[in-house]
């Protein structure tokens, strides 16, 4: 391992830097949403911690992938097919409701990744897990109160919340998916497989609903597939071009 | 926003932040919140995110009894007069820094 180039693991950098460059571009979508501007500093923070992540993620891509391409390269000028991000991350921004869902499910996940992570060969991959661990932390926290409240709430305010839970449920399998990448990476000991993170994450989201007096919903028809080896959903073409006309347009653009 | 105390506004925090150990808590601003813990985060978000603090109060803004600027006279003009209450006459060592 070391500094030598290594593609496979390359890519799986890149799926879980493109999990928080995407999620970070839909969470910036609710400045001036939110039902209080306290809450819309609370989701914008959440995501610019993610974006954060992401530039560090995407900078340690550049260099195991050979190519050599720095984060705003590849933030800006790869297309949909070539992004990595599962489903979930990419989904319009709906109601609280959803987003709250959508947010104690991804950061239950992603505390068990960075925690896991710190334990990694690659030393930029463990540092960058040591520094997200307490960010993520935070992110759990930040929905895990508003889920018990909304869900010990109002009549109305339990019904919506129950209704985000429903409606995150058929992008939550892929999260956990163990795609060839994240397979050789937690073989060499850079990564770790996803599956292993299921249990704990679960757990997690499991203890917050039922005391939110909610139901976990578990029966799904359909699940979504595809996001790692880079097939979306339609809603991500429009978040991409937002994402990086500006860079498009005005190629070489300082501020 | 509508009627300050209306059903749908949350109501109002008061925050204080310890800029660091030693300090005092120093009243920083106000928010709404629809409880204390969601006040505490809150505050967070909007009044540390730049390592302000090392700690945080929230106080319900209603909570706060405050003087009235019409007792301005009878409450702080009485003082203005005793120098002798200041502890201007003591030597302060050089490596005390907050006193």
């Amino acid at each position: 391992m070391g500094d030598s180039t290594n593609p496979v693991a390359a890519q799986y950098v890149l799926g879980l830097a493109d999990d928080a460059l995407v999620y970070a571009q839909r969470l910036g979508e609710w400045i001036s949403r939110g039902p209080q501007i306290e809450e819309d500093m609370a989701l914008a923070n959440i995501g610019l911690d993610l974006l954060g992540q992401a530039r560090a993620l995407l900078t340690r891509v550049g260099e195991l992938d050979g190519t050599g391409r720095s984060e705003d390269d590849l933030a800006y000028f790869r297309d949909e097919r070539e992004f990595r991000n599962v489903h979930l991350v990419e989904q319009e921004r709906a109601g609280f409701g959803f987003e709250m869902a959508r947010l104690l499910w991804f950061s239950s996940y992603q505390c068990e990744l960075y925690a896991a992570l710190r334990a990694s060969t690659d030393e930029v991959l463990a540092g960058v897990a040591e520094k997200a661990l307490k960010e993520v932390d935070y992110h759990r926290d930040h929905a895990t109160q508003w889920v018990l409240r909304l869900g010990d709430g109002t009549t109305e305010s339990h019904e919506r919340m129950q209704q985000g839970l429903r409606d995150v449920l058929p992008y939550l399998a892929e999260l956990f998916d163990d795609d060839p990448a994240s397979v050789a990476a937690a073989e060499s000991g850079l990564g770790v497989l996803p599956s292993s993170l299921h249990d704990a994450a679960v757990g997690h989201v499991t203890k917050v609903v039922a005391e939110a007096t909610l139901e976990l919903p578990t029966e799904t028809r359909w699940r979504s597939r595809g996001g790692r080896e880079g097939v979306h959903s339609r809603p991500m073409g429009y978040l991409l071009a937002e994402l990086q006309h500006l860079a498009r347009s005005h190629p070489g653009a300082q501020w | 926003m509508s009627a300050e105390s209306g059903p749908k506004t949350w109501p109002l925090w008061e925050v204080f932040v310890r800029g660091k150990r030693g300090l005092s808590h120093v009243h920083v601003g106000s928010l709404h919140a629809p409880d204390a813990t969601m006040a505490l985060r809150n505050a967070r978000d909007v009044y540390t995110r730049r390592q302000e603090g090392v700690s945080l109060w929230v106080v319900r803004a209603s909570d706060i009894t405050a003087s009235s600027p019409d007792e301005r006279d009878s409450f702080f003009d009485p003082a203005g007069d005793k120098v002798y209450r200041h502890p201007t006459f003591y030597d302060v060592p050089e490596d005390v820094e907050y006193l």
